[in-house]
């Protein structure tokens, strides 16, 4: 038995959390395929054989798998994972949106955002926005399991897996793909990113994230915010960190102006180094940082940037 | 057009959340209990259909023991038409709950399922896209405007890279997220006369679903403390850190 693996992708590019799924799987199982379902995407098929620890990369090339729509994934994953023991994906929200549906057509439970592997059946989870942490056990034959990418490291490359061309189109008859808005940036994505900066409500409006920017630049980071930014309308909502946003784990995040509720916390506290910059010294986002920083952001964000 | 709205009952989102000694669960006994906000969006999304001449009935279902009726009678009061508690004592797994709708989908043949994205308690953010399957239904997850137009829905998604926009065709299952809509406060008359509005039980044994699981929860446990750093004194001291004691820049 074999763990098949669905690896998130644009068409373009794998997402770098597919090689962050590939250590959680080498702890579930040792034989590793790879599922690369999307249009015009065979190249993505070389990069995925290139990751070390993959044995078999599975190619479903076909213009209905074009925007990853929820109903024929969900029908092709099924269809080619009845003979599998894992069936992972990463917890992003494409993973979050088809994986249910994999789960409830082969009648088995889901275990959601899991953040490490115990034992190939036990695993643990956060619950609760991560005031508490699970322990559960799976006694279906086929585990679907959704990852907290965050949580492991990057799988090394230098492989030449197999590459086997799956035939099988699954149509989504009444459900259709009409446009996205995304955000286009040369910066690195949330969840991919080294080193993240922040900003929050002390931010006091959207110009001023632009304080931001210099920094980023220099530091190579990515740039967050937190909910209460999002919610004042100072940036759009794929920026926020936090429960209800992306959870991530970076080398540094610099946190500026963001208070540090529990929500807030819940998406980044796994990060190896925070530091916070906050004109209230009681503000609890102190009581998570490494360095703490205590005065007025206006003052210290150009100086900083200067500094660097 | 007939909206169903599945609702859950779970902890509070203001309430701490303390784990049991004995690491079994976490400490629910004299907690405050609320209806998932997630779910609540839910709610208000279907009225505002119902307001709009869009929606002529709100079915609002909730599954677990008699107390789940205070959140029924939420719904009701914020304007939902009657309500359905699926009587269990059992704690259940997004795919019970999903089998237990399909059955309530079933019966009551609604034209839309509005549904939270996820309970702040379980956080699996399962039931939804499980009951569309399970339905034959297509789905359209995380949104945050819905666009009805005769016999399509028009989603727009928030997805990792920004929006996404898909239609699909009715019946369908929507799950909710934040910047859906702002749930409105009942006010005092309507709580009252939600009190009047019908409220049927039924026992989720005459459903004839198999509500066993192979999931097993074997311990509960609060998340490691991060302990708290330094406060330093100004940016070039920080730098210094930065560089030289953490070595991330």
């Amino acid at each position: 038995m074999a763990i098949l693996l669905y690896a998130e992708h644009d068409n373009k590019d794998l997402k770098s959390d597919t090689y962050k799924l590939v250590s959680a799987a080498q702890q579930m199982d040792s034989e590793i395929h790879i599922l690369i379902a999307g249009d015009n995407c065979a190249e993505l098929a070389s990069k995925a054989a290139d990751i070390k620890g993959v044995a078999k990369v599975l190619l479903a090339d076909n213009a209905t798998y074009a925007h990853q729509l929820a109903e024929n994934i969900a029908d092709l994953v099924v269809e080619l994972g009845k003979n599998y023991s894992h069936i992972v994906c990463a917890a992003t929200t494409t993973g979050k949106n088809f994986m249910p549906r994999v789960a409830a057509l082969l009648d088995v439970a889901q275990i959601s955002d899991i953040i490490s592997v115990e034992s190939p059946d036990t695993f643990k989870r956060p619950i609760y926005a991560g005031n508490a942490i699970a322990t559960v056990q799976s006694a279906d034959e086929i585990k679907v399991i959704t990852v907290r990418t965050a949580s492991f490291d990057a799988a090394d490359t230098g492989n030449s897996a197999a590459i086997e061309t799956i035939n099988a189109v699954k149509t989504s008859t009444n459900s259709k793909y009409l446009s996205a808005e995304l955000t286009v940036s040369e910066r690195p994505e949330l969840t991919a990113a080294d080193i993240i900066i922040s900003g929050g409500r002390g931010m006091q409006n959207g110009e001023n994230f632009k304080l931001l920017d210099g920094i980023a630049d220099k530091l190579g980071a990515a740039m967050g915010a937190s909910r209460a930014a999002v919610d004042a309308g100072f940036v759009p909502n794929d920026m926020q960190v936090g429960q209800t946003g992306k959870i991530v784990a970076p080398q540094l995040y610099i946190a500026v102006g963001i208070s540090g509720a529990i929500q807030h916390l819940a998406g980044m506290k796994d990060s190896k180094v925070i530091v916070a910059i906050n004109k209230d010294e009681e503000a609890p986002i102190f009581q998570v940082a490494d360095y703490g920083l205590v005065g007025d952001l206006f003052d210290i964000l150009p100086e900083l940037e200067a500094a660097l | 057009m007939k909206i169903l709205v599945p609702i859950k009952r779970a902890i509070d989102y203001n309430v701490k959340v303390r784990v049991k000694s004995d690491n079994s669960g976490v400490d629910l006994t004299n907690t405050k209990m609320a209806i998932n906000p997630f779910c609540e969006i839910a709610v208000e999304e279907a009225i505002r259909l119902k307001e709009k001449g869009i929606a002529t009935e709100v079915v609002a279902v909730s599954i677990g023991d008699k107390s789940c009726q205070e959140q029924i009678r939420t719904a009701l009061a914020l304007g939902a038409d009657r309500g359905l508690q699926i009587d269990t004592s059992e704690t259940l797994d997004s795919l019970q709950v999903a089998k237990l709708l399909h059955r309530v989908v079933e019966q009551e043949a609604p034209d839309l399922v509005i549904l939270g994205k996820q309970s702040i308690d379980s956080d699996n953010n399962q039931t939804g896209q499980m009951l569309a399957a399970l339905c034959g239904m297509p789905q359209g997850t995380f949104a945050s405007v819905i666009n009805i137009t005769d016999k399509q829905i028009q989603v727009t998604r928030e997805v990792d890279g920004g929006l996404q926009t898909i239609e699909l065709t009715l019946p369908a299952v929507v799950t909710t997220d934040l910047r859906l809509n702002e749930p409105r406060y009942a006010s005092l008359p309507n709580i009252m006369k939600a009190k009047r509005k019908p409220l049927d039980v039924k026992s989720a044994d005459d459903f004839g679903v198999n509500l066993s699981t192979k999931l097993k929860t074997l311990r509960v446990e609060a998340p490691s403390q991060r302990a708290g750093g330094i406060k330093v004194s100004d940016v070039t001291e920080l730098v210094n850190k930065l560089k030289t004691e953490a070595k991330v820049i």
